[in-house]
């Protein structure tokens, strides 16, 4: 095996487009589950509105590229609004619930033959991603050591991790805003802040509209690294990885969330490869598992690790441990 | 730019060419065309795809993996043909609409291609497609007519409804199975959630256990009968030991609810991919009653299969209502639900009534599941797809109570089947999952729920 090459491949994963697609999902998770509290568990459904916006914007409707920004960041918005307004007085699984029903409903509309005008149905949508291409300042790939990215590539990950960057920021000011403060106190005491006579619905309604922005950004990232807007990409486990990206970075912390998706995707990539390589040189027996087999093998770990995160470290990398012990009020 | 991107392509090809030996090395950095196989929202495996150039010269073959993907690296931009050879489909997908499909790849673009599996008009990947299609007509060149002429080609469907005048009947009493079953499967986790509190996002794992369970026994040549029944014994051995190894030392740590709800989706995926792990990712399905010749009723027609279906869903479900309202056990796991502090200081081992509500509701998980396998195939995403269905039959008819889980469970079921007289059968489980919101908004304890301050 080529452990080299192996290495260097997974390397490149710890800044790819990936992590960085699953660092933005998991800094909204970071606002709403992290800092208030909310269980919101269909952020692949903001996710896959933003890409929709732009896609269908540009290649459904003919418009403009940065109609199709606001489009897709307002559809977040309306989406959290519509999620939020029956469930945020509720407990926090009833959130859970709808949210995960929401991120369902969201994805079998899509794929559906009955939008395929607008959504086009289970194929996605191509063609949407010229204008935001056309402004690639880059015009040569670009070389560090052994590691190669072409200038389309280098383009996605400058605006990408200028993205992270920023919504790192925003949130870091943020929490450590009054309003910040008030929306921790609502994850640590929600009655005591009542109390204060805050308007508690109203603060975590707010949390549930930034966190679900932050989403849709992952979602456009994606889909225009992609080139294309496809709904099955946005299913249930889209949400869960962020979860795990999340907890395992350190939930509640301002980094958490990027330092999680690096970790996870070069682990994702060197697992991949380093299983691929010893089933090729027959270290791993073929009645054992073949190379079809190693994706799944991924996503098994990733279960086993959130398990054993939760139950041995819940703070995660970065966290605190006070922080998170949260209950189900 | 677009210069230098076709000298790059060039040399890209003649790398290409030189490390063939290698391939792998050259295909981080190329263009490639790739995409998804699936049908019916489960990916299908070991399809064989091969992409060659406008003019005919064969660039790269790939055979889609267990996930369904596929990727095959080409030489450079240009234009590509991607045929996907309709023989190596498995027998569960029922053709392809089109096996043939022209692309043009862009500079250092990942292109991609996807084929639509199903019966040539069949509108996409609906769950339970209308009944002219249970026997897909193939192309019309009678092309892949091996498969579609055998009952097993396209069994995986529903055989109760036929087309006829009183569609809205057999839809509604479709509905009353699927409600039925679901009310069995949703039993565990209502009584779960009643008793300790805890959400659990791996109860759909539970479902796919006794299906896959059921499934290894019949392929290991157990008659299926026999095999349904050491499966929902499996599946009982399963619920006890995941409590008693698991779930309880959790609870004595002791563990948050939100932990706990995070924790049971890690469990989930685990059981999930080892599901495809052990079984792959296609639609297997059992070697009997997977189709029967549906008999007159009055106006209706049904197969016996569904008739017995029923009839054990109802008796379980009225030996569990019976259970928890005439037994000392039953009572126990009512006081326990209620209040756990007060039930463990009027003497009730409160340990032991858990545990015996994971033991009989994964028991009944696993019976309903095998009976979805009969019905619909086994899959290993079977388990998210019915999940959300429970979700939305305990929280309609209220988190934690029984008789809730089994009145949504029966709505659910109905209302599915029955919309899908309007609604297209493919966004009938949106449907579903719209009017849950919508009643969330009105009644947030659901049905029979108590009214209480919910948050």
């Amino acid at each position: 095996m080529d452990w080299g090459n192996i290495l260097e491949l997974s390397l490149r994963e710890l800044i790819g487009v990936q992590a960085i697609v699953f660092a933005l999902a998991a800094i909204g998770i970071n606002v709403q589950f992290g800092y208030t509290g909310l269980l919101n568990f269909g952020q692949a459904a903001f996710a896959a509105v933003g890409g929709y916006g732009i896609a269908v914007i540009v290649t459904t409707y003919d418009m403009s590229f940065w109609l199709g920004l606001v489009v897709g960041i307002v559809g977040a918005i309306v989406l959290a609004l519509l999620l939020g307004i029956p469930t945020l007085r509720l407990r926090a699984d009833y959130l859970a619930i709808v949210t995960i029903a929401a991120s369902e409903i969201v994805r079998l509309v899509g794929r559906s033959a009955w939008g395929r005008d607008v959504f086009g149905g289970s194929d996605g949508i191509t063609g949407f991603s010229n204008a935001f291409y056309d402004l690639n300042p880059f015009t040569e790939p670009f070389e560090f050591g052994p590691f190669q990215f072409r200038e389309r590539v280098l383009w996605v990950l400058v605006v990408g991790w200028v993205l992270v960057a920023v919504c790192t920021l925003v949130v870091w000011l943020l929490m450590r805003s009054p309003w910040g403060r008030v929306l921790k106190g609502i994850r640590e005491d929600e009655d005591a802040v009542r109390s204060l006579g805050k308007n508690v619905y109203a603060y975590k309604m707010q949390s549930l509209v930034l966190g679900g922005v932050i989403g849709a950004l992952a979602g456009m990232v994606y889909s225009l690294f992609q080139g294309a807007m496809q709904p099955d990409v946005y299913a249930t486990n889209f949400t869960f990885f962020a979860y795990a990206i999340l907890i395992l970075g350190g939930a509640a912390t301002v980094f958490g969330p990027v330092l999680g998706a690096a970790i996870v995707w070069f682990a994702f990539q060197f697992i991949d490869l380093a299983l691929r390589g010893a089933i090729q040189q027959e270290y791993i027996p073929s009645w054992l598992m073949d190379a079809n087999d190693t994706g799944a093998v991924r996503f098994m770990l990733t279960g086993i690790v959130l398990v054993l995160l939760l139950v041995f470290r819940p703070q995660g990398i970065l966290g605190d441990r006070r922080e998170i012990a949260l209950d189900a009020r | 730019m677009q210069k230098l991107a076709r000298c790059l392509g060039a040399l890209l090809a003649v790398l290409a060419a030189l490390f063939l030996a290698a391939p792998a090395a050259a295909q981080g950095s190329g263009e490639t065309i790739h995409g998804t196989l699936e049908y019916q929202d489960a990916p299908v495996a070991g399809v064989t795809i091969t992409v060659s150039t406008a003019d005919g010269e064969e660039v790269g073959t790939a055979q889609t993996a267990a996930d369904g993907t596929w990727e095959v690296p080409v030489p450079g931009p240009g234009d590509y043909t991607v045929v996907l050879d309709a023989a190596t489909l498995p027998s569960t997908a029922p053709g392809v609409a089109r096996d043939t499909i022209e692309t043009t790849v862009n500079p250092q673009q990942r292109k991609v291609v996807l084929f639509r599996v199903g019966a040539p008009e069949g509108g996409g990947g609906s769950d339970q497609p209308s009944p002219s299609q249970t026997a897909p007509p193939q192309g019309g060149e009678g092309e892949g007519g091996t498969e579609s002429g055998a009952p097993e080609g396209g069994t995986v469907e529903d055989v109760t409804v036929t087309a006829g005048n009183n569609q809205l009947l057999q839809l509604f009493v479709s509905g009353v199975r699927f409600g039925l079953i679901l009310g069995l499967a949703g039993l565990g986790l209502s009584l779960v959630f009643g008793t300790t509190g805890l959400t659990n996002f791996a109860h759909g794992e539970l479902i796919v256990f006794g299906a896959v369970a059921a499934l290894l026994l019949n392929q290991a040549g157990m008659p299926i009968l026999l095999a349904a029944l050491v499966a929902t014994l499996l599946s009982a051995v399963f619920g006890w030991g995941q409590d008693r190894g698991f779930w309880r030392p959790l609870r004595k740590k002791p563990t948050g609810l939100i932990a706990l709800m995070i924790i049971s989706i890690g469990v989930s995926l685990f059981l999930r991919y080892l599901t495809q792990f052990i079984i792959g990712g296609g639609r297997e399905t059992y070697d009997q009653y997977t189709y029967q010749d549906p008999v007159e009723i009055g106006p209706l027609s049904i197969t016996p299969r569904d008739l017995i279906i029923m009839g054990i869903c109802a008796v379980l479900l009225a030996a569990v209502a019976l259970a928890l309202t005439r037994t000392r056990m039953g009572k126990a796991t009512r006081a326990v639900a209620d209040n756990p502090a007060l039930a463990a200081a009027s003497g009730i081992n409160v340990d032991r009534v858990i545990t015996v509500v994971w033991t009989v509701g994964t028991a009944l998980a696993g019976l309903s599941g095998i009976f979805f396998g009969m019905i619909q195939g086994v899959d290993y995403l079977m388990g998210m797809r019915i999940l959300l269905l429970v979700f939305a039959a305990t929280v309609l008819g209220g988190l934690g109570t029984a008789w809730g889980a089994m009145v949504g469970a029966l709505v659910v079921g109905i209302f599915i089947e029955v919309s899908a007289y309007v609604v297209p059968s493919e966004l009938k489980t949106a449907g579903v999952l719209v009017v849950l919101i919508l009643i969330l908004l009105v009644r947030p304890q659901g049905i029979l729920g108590r009214r209480e301050r919910v948050g």
